[in-house]
């Protein structure tokens, strides 16, 4: 099985090589003529006011939070759509129940607001 | 020396290269790995060229949506205009903005392109035309994609910009909030074809999973495009609100590599869809001539690419509580709602029914969660529309 | 001729490296994505344990999601990237003296498991197995459910933490 990955190692290698190219290409052929003021943070002509990194409000968090819930539940099924076929009925139905047990981790979620931008 | 076959032209070529390499005299190891060299070159060429073209073809579709002429100097129909692009970009000063974490700047949009060019690997042209047939293709398409979700937030915060940084934080909420839907909705063909080979899942469409499965299709293709970040879900680069989002200090030809990404992104999905949902390359002769089937492929890619398109052109940007809302209030419901009617009705259908009849009443159930759902929405549409005439008689008109 | 041990101790190497720049290096961003290169090298190490599906599972999950959830608690909690104070406290040799404690326990547990060697030949689908022995009631279905509510707890559990209170507003 390993000789089938390497094809996909291969191919990701050819894949950082690829953009790399026009990269250095354009390094050879574009001017350089640095300037103190040319290289200030964009933003409209204005002068930027304090640091970059600011803080983010925690909203986004709690959506990366309840990705990776999603995320992991969505991975488990994976093996089981893949037996679908040969799996008995009531074996579906456990796979359904996993299913609607993270529904419900949904419902929750929307109940309590979580799921509301602000 | 290998038997020449026509139908199957691009694989004789590849057992000619083998066979050429054996005859000078290597080890059959180093010969399969520059087989393998050759092929994903050629393949990584493919995937990475494309855009000249659909680039030219988008602006000039896009155009005539809009009652306009679009690209037409350069070339007949403008065809030479994404060349000329390039060598603008590829002249274009390439600046580096005061205080940006210079290797973490330069490595996001190369991570970029090979996080979508890496799906490619996976995709079946035809039947003998695969990069690599790994059991779990649909499962990796998704993994290597999700790298690309990284790649934004290294450029986004390495460029120290507000605005950039800003972008970033959009682009990354929504991606990975809409690759919920997107691949509960690649398990329902999953489910269908028993297998996580592309060409498996290819195989298994006698009949093609649009009808099987309609509504697992839509939501693929609706989260397919809030992960490219499009219109009608470009709002990650909303020029008028947040300049251009994440790339906002990238210039010359890094920006053209982020530009890069985005197109074979679109494209990837499209070809993502028609291998998953249109039957890839399945069409009549496929078995004498495999090399048909790569044809059929691309026609339906492009089929595809032009329903994105058509979308793109039509559709305002929505706004960013609409967006989530949509997401986590909708399409994850429903395509978890439609990976558990597909699981109940497959399997209460009866085994000795064919193909088709299994199809059709698939179908069926679809189109009665369809209704159910188009319901449910329309009394939540009534209820809000109700709630915010009374916002507005209470408050007059400002709200 | 077989790679497969030379791709292995590079990749290992790599991953090590890797591993001790996370907790070397100052910067939290880049801490953040010296873990992810770590995590990918791991992948590269089921690949070439035949373990396909772990290692896409390790792309999707760990750097698809939990690395992303990791930068982005970095970014919403500290208003400095860089930081500077010192990078070791005076307790640093009970810590020391803890880690090796653990690594002589795990490595030695390692050391003495008789792992069950790999049928030879072919095995078949590993994936198609495993989603058979996932819902299979002499075997793991328990364990299956139980993750499902293992989620669900872990859902209300962040969402109760990390949701800001109605009444603070």
């Amino acid at each position: 099985m390993a000789h089938e990955w390497l094809f996909v190692g291969l191919f990701l290698i050819i894949g950082i090589g690829f953009p790399v190219i026009p990269l250095v290409l354009s390094r050879i052929v574009a001017p350089r003529k640095p300037h103190a003021l040319k290289h200030q943070t964009y933003e409209c002509g204005m002068e930027t006011v304090g640091d970059t990194w600011v803080q983010f409000k925690a909203q986004y968090y709690i959506f990366s939070l309840v990705f990776v819930i999603f995320d992991v539940e969505i991975v488990f099924l994976f093996p089981w759509a893949v037996a679908y076929r040969q799996l008995p009925f009531f074996a579906v139905l456990e796979g359904v129940l996993f299913i609607l047990i993270l529904a419900g981790g949904l419902v929750y979620a929307w109940r309590k607001g979580a799921l509301d931008w602000v | 020396m290998p038997e020449m076959n026509i139908g199957d032209f691009l694989v004789y070529l590849y057992d000619l290269l083998g066979w050429l390499l054996g005859v000078i005299g290597l080890h059959s190891s180093a010969v399969s790995l520059l087989q393998k060299l050759v092929a994903g070159f050629v393949l990584a060429n493919f995937a990475m060229l494309t855009p000249i073209f659909t680039i030219w073809l988008e602006r000039k579709v896009a155009a005539r949506f809009q009652d306009r002429l679009g690209p037409n100097r350069v070339g007949p129909f403008g065809l030479f205009q994404s060349f000329a692009d390039i060598v603008k970009l590829v002249i274009k000063e390439d600046i580096t903005p005061v205080g940006a974490d210079k290797v973490i700047f330069n490595i996001g949009p190369v991570l970029a392109v090979m996080s979508v060019v890496g799906i490619w690997a996976v995709i079946p042209f035809a039947s003998t035309m695969v990069g690599t047939d790994i059991n779990v293709g649909i499962l990796y398409s998704v993994a290597v994609g999700a790298i690309g979700t990284l790649a934004i937030m290294m450029g986004g915060w390495a460029s120290n910009n507000k605005y950039a940084l800003l972008g970033a934080f959009r682009t990354v909420s929504q991606l990975v909030s809409y690759e919920v839907p997107m691949i509960v909705a690649l398990l329902v063909p999953t489910l269908l074809a028993g297998s996580m080979r592309m060409n498996d899942i290819v195989a298994e469409q006698q009949v093609w999973f649009i009808v099987a499965a309609p509504l697992a299709m839509m939501v693929f293709l609706v989260s397919s495009i809030a992960e490219v970040g499009r219109a009608p879900f470009d709002l990650l680069e909303a020029e008028s609100e947040i300049v251009a989002g994440f790339h906002v200090e990238y210039t010359g030809m890094k920006f053209g590599v982020w530009m890069l990404a985005e197109f074979v992104h679109a494209f990837t999905i499209s070809a993502l869809a028609a291998v998953v949902f249109l039957g890839g390359w399945r069409g009549p002769l496929v078995d004498q001539y495999p090399l048909l089937g790569a044809i059929y492929f691309l026609t339906k890619t492009y089929v595809v690419y032009m329903v994105l398109l058509w979308i793109r052109v039509t559709l305002p940007r929505v706004r960013i509580d609409h967006m989530n809302a949509l997401n986590w209030k909708f399409l994850v419901p429903l395509s978890l709602a439609v990976l558990v009617v597909t699981a109940l009705v497959g399997k209460a259908v009866p085994a000795d029914v064919s193909a088709g009849g299994r199809a059709l009443v698939l179908f069926l159930s679809n189109v009665a969660l369809a209704v159910v759902s188009i319901s449910l929405l329309a009394g939540f549409s009534r209820k809000l529309q109700a709630v915010e005439q009374v916002s507005i008689d209470s408050s007059g008109a400002g709200g | 001729m077989n790679a497969t041990p030379i791709i292995f101790l590079v990749v290992a190497a790599l991953t090590l490296v890797a591993a001790f720049l996370v907790v070397t290096v100052r910067n939290l961003i880049h801490a953040a994505l010296w873990l992810v290169a770590t995590l990918f090298g791991v992948a590269v190490i089921f690949v070439l344990l035949d373990a396909g599906f772990m290692a896409t599972v390790q792309l999707v999950l760990y750097i698809g999601a939990i690395a992303i959830l990791i930068v982005f608690a970095v970014m919403l909690t500290r208003r400095v990237m860089q930081d500077v104070g010192p990078q070791r406290n005076s307790n640093w040799w009970l810590g020391a003296i803890v880690a090796a404690v653990f690594f002589v326990a795990i490595s030695s547990l390692l050391w003495r498991t008789g792992w069950p060697a790999l049928p030879g030949g072919d095995v078949g689908d590993t994936v198609l197995a495993l989603g058979r022995s996932l819902v299979n009631p002499d075997q793991y279905v328990i364990p299956f459910e139980v993750a499902s509510v293992l989620l669900i707890i872990a859902l209300i559990g962040s969402i109760a933490v990390a949701l800001p209170g109605k009444q603070s507003e």
